[in-house]
């Protein structure tokens, strides 16, 4: 009989945590599918991070560590440099990469660091319970912003994909979402291409998910969708931020 | 006989880490340990090996949890108000089971402090280099070619108990320049690595490196496998040199440059008809037990020489079971003791001694 779908290979059969109608479930999908399509499963090496995707090392089928809090980055610079030929790859939160791993993060960009960064930003500290994130949106509420944040004592939210499009040493930059079929298949696209981008050798990328998180924005998952889409994409618009791929071929 | 090279304590610590085969260097520039970047910065290129300025203590040692990860020999370097940032992934290389070699070239704190030679981390390197329960390995040189046969043998007892070991110098020895053998180190056989994250090829199961264990009883289960290997480094490792301690009724015990002092002193004072000798620690952690107990049976008296305000003198007391008084011998924050500072030190502990005794 013809197989029409299988689960890839490159995630295991472990039963996935994470609450329902979470996206990580189809970010890890795309990250795993790319990967084995690519025929590059064998050589990675991911990094999972503090936050809800603090167990994703069960889940992809490669060699993984599990890096403190924010520091993925410079760990995966670590094995990058230790194994130039193993495909490196972080897969972060918001909390993770925008708050206490920014360093870890900008400088491996502006090293043009030969890693991947998969960036899942939901606007909110999920793991925790649902904290003010530094992408939480202006009025929106959590935990720690009961309130709704205010500009007045917490600032702005931080647009990551904006701020390293001024990074000389980023070669691929785009950020994309998961909210409807069309970009899901966008994602993989931007997936696959950040992955190519470093095993051809040409530098640093990251890819930004726009995702979503029913539990503790208090939002049924359809709900949250639209929330997503109402809220979060004027602030995060998706597209290519920066993209060197074609210039930086003799680097 | 092997011609010597002149070098600073900081350049020979980095030719004993190359001579080691490490070729994964993560730093961030501080006085008084600089050279030791710079060093590496001039060589690795042409090795083929990293050099690489991080953009903070933290992520450096970051970047070495990720290069021993992938199973190479690495290191990173720093001073006492750095070495303290590092303490985040001092822990998690603890609690991954990562070989790494690190290097604390202290100056005086706390604080800024300044950066003059101190000893005063000595806490932070033996018994809270972060969180959790874990400990170091901790080699304490005296000498520029201590420095680089130190830094030498610490990758291969990181490999070979799977620990971080810690050089723990000070400012004179980082920064003074003796000559140095450079020839004679010879490489061991490389050790089994099949944890390491190389990518599996799709050829094997996937390795893991984690520190994160849910269930309480896993984790204590970890921390048990760590402590039995503690329990053998402890045995296996305690490194000492005794200097006229046989006949010694005063042991005066030291380490690193504190104990080329106190050796000078205690010759002064063996002239003047005092029987003194000198317990000079080179392991930190594991605390020469060993000889303390031993020498607490005939000496009278003890002096905790340190450059700082008695951080060894407790583990001396605990050592011989406050079977007899410690008296210590201190300056802090950067000042160092003078050798007359240590001979009245000596003289009071002389005079201490019971006419019974």
């Amino acid at each position: 009989m013809a197989v029409i779908f299988e689960k890839t290979k490159g995630l295991t059969e472990a039963t996935m945590h994470y609450c329902p109608g979470c996206t990580h479930g189809i970010i890890h999908r795309l990250v795993a599918e790319a990967l084995v399509e690519l025929g590059l499963l064998g050589k990675a090496v991911g990094l999972a991070p503090v936050g809800c995707a603090v167990f994703v090392y069960n889940y992809f089928n490669c060699d993984m560590a599990q890096a403190a809090h924010g520091r993925a980055p410079a760990v995966a610079t670590g094995i990058k440099r230790a194994r130039p030929d193993t495909i490196v790859f972080t897969y972060q939160g918001d909390g993770d990469l925008a708050a206490i791993g920014m360093a870890e993060t900008i400088h491996a960009a502006a090293r043009g660091e030969n890693i991947t960064i998969i960036f899942v930003n939901n606007a909110i500290y999920g793991m925790t319970g649902g904290q003010m994130a530094p992408t939480t949106l202006l009025g929106q509420v959590t935990q720690t912003s009961p309130y709704g944040r205010d500009v007045t004592t917490t600032g702005y939210p931080i647009r990551i994909c904006e701020m390293l499009s001024t990074i000389d040493g980023a070669t691929y930059v785009e950020r994309v979402s998961v909210d409807t079929v069309k970009n899901v298949r966008k994602a993989k696209s931007a997936i696959t291409k950040a992955f190519q981008t470093q095993a051809k050798g040409l530098g640093f990328s990251l890819v930004e998910i726009i995702s979503s998180c029913p539990t503790n924005w208090g939002l049924t998952p359809t709900d949250s969708l639209d929330w997503m889409r109402e809220h979060m994409l004027p602030v995060y618009p998706l597209g290519v931020f920066r993209d060197k791929t074609n210039c930086e071929a003799s680097k | 006989m092997a011609a010597k090279v002149l070098m600073k304590g900081n350049e020979a610590v980095a030719e004993g880490a190359l001579l080691a085969g490490c070729r994964h260097y993560f730093g961030y520039p501080i006085t008084p340990q600089t050279e030791i970047a710079a060093y590496m910065a001039k060589k690795m290129p042409k090795l083929g090996g990293t050099f690489l300025q991080a953009e903070s203590e933290v992520a450096a040692i970051n970047m070495v949890i990720g290069a021993s990860a992938a199973g190479v020999r690495t290191m990173t370097s720093s001073s006492s108000p750095g070495f303290a940032l590092k303490s985040e992934g001092l822990s998690y290389l603890a609690g991954c089971d990562l070989p790494a070699v690190v290097v604390n070239i202290q100056r005086g704190g706390p604080g800024l402090g300044g950066i003059q030679p101190s000893q005063a981390d000595y806490f932070h390197a033996t018994k809270s280099a972060g969180h959790g329960d874990f400990h170091m390995l901790v080699l304490a040189p005296n000498s520029v070619q201590e420095m680089l046969d130190f830094t030498f043998d610490a990758f291969d007892l990181a490999d070979k108990y799977r620990v971080t070991v810690a050089i723990l110098a000070d400012g004179t020895l980082g920064q003074m320049m003796e000559p140095v053998d450079t020839t004679s180190k010879i490489l061991g056989p490389p050790v089994d690595k099949s944890w390491a994250l190389t990518g599996t090829e799709e050829k094997r199961k996937p390795n893991l490196v984690s520190s994160l264990y849910l269930m309480p009883e896993e984790l204590e289960a970890t921390v048990f496998e760590r402590y039995e290997r503690y329990k053998l480094i402890e045995t296996e490792e305690q490194r000492y040199e005794r200097y006229l301690t046989d006949d010694a009724d005063i042991v005066v015990v030291a380490y690193g440059a504190t104990s080329r002092i106190a050796q000078n002193a205690i010759d002064a004072v063996r002239k003047e008809g005092i029987k003194a000798g000198l317990l000079r620690l080179i392991t930190l952690w594991p605390f020469p037990k060993k000889p303390l107990h031993e020498l607490a049976q005939r000496a009278s008296v003890f002096v905790a020489a340190e450059l700082s305000m008695g951080q060894m003198a407790g583990d001396v007391e605990l050592a011989i079971r406050c079977q007899k008084p410690v008296i210590t011998c201190h300056r802090t924050g950067g000042v160092i003791i003078t050798p007359e500072e240590l001979l009245q030190k000596i003289r009071e502990a002389a005079s201490m001694q019971s006419p019974a005794a």
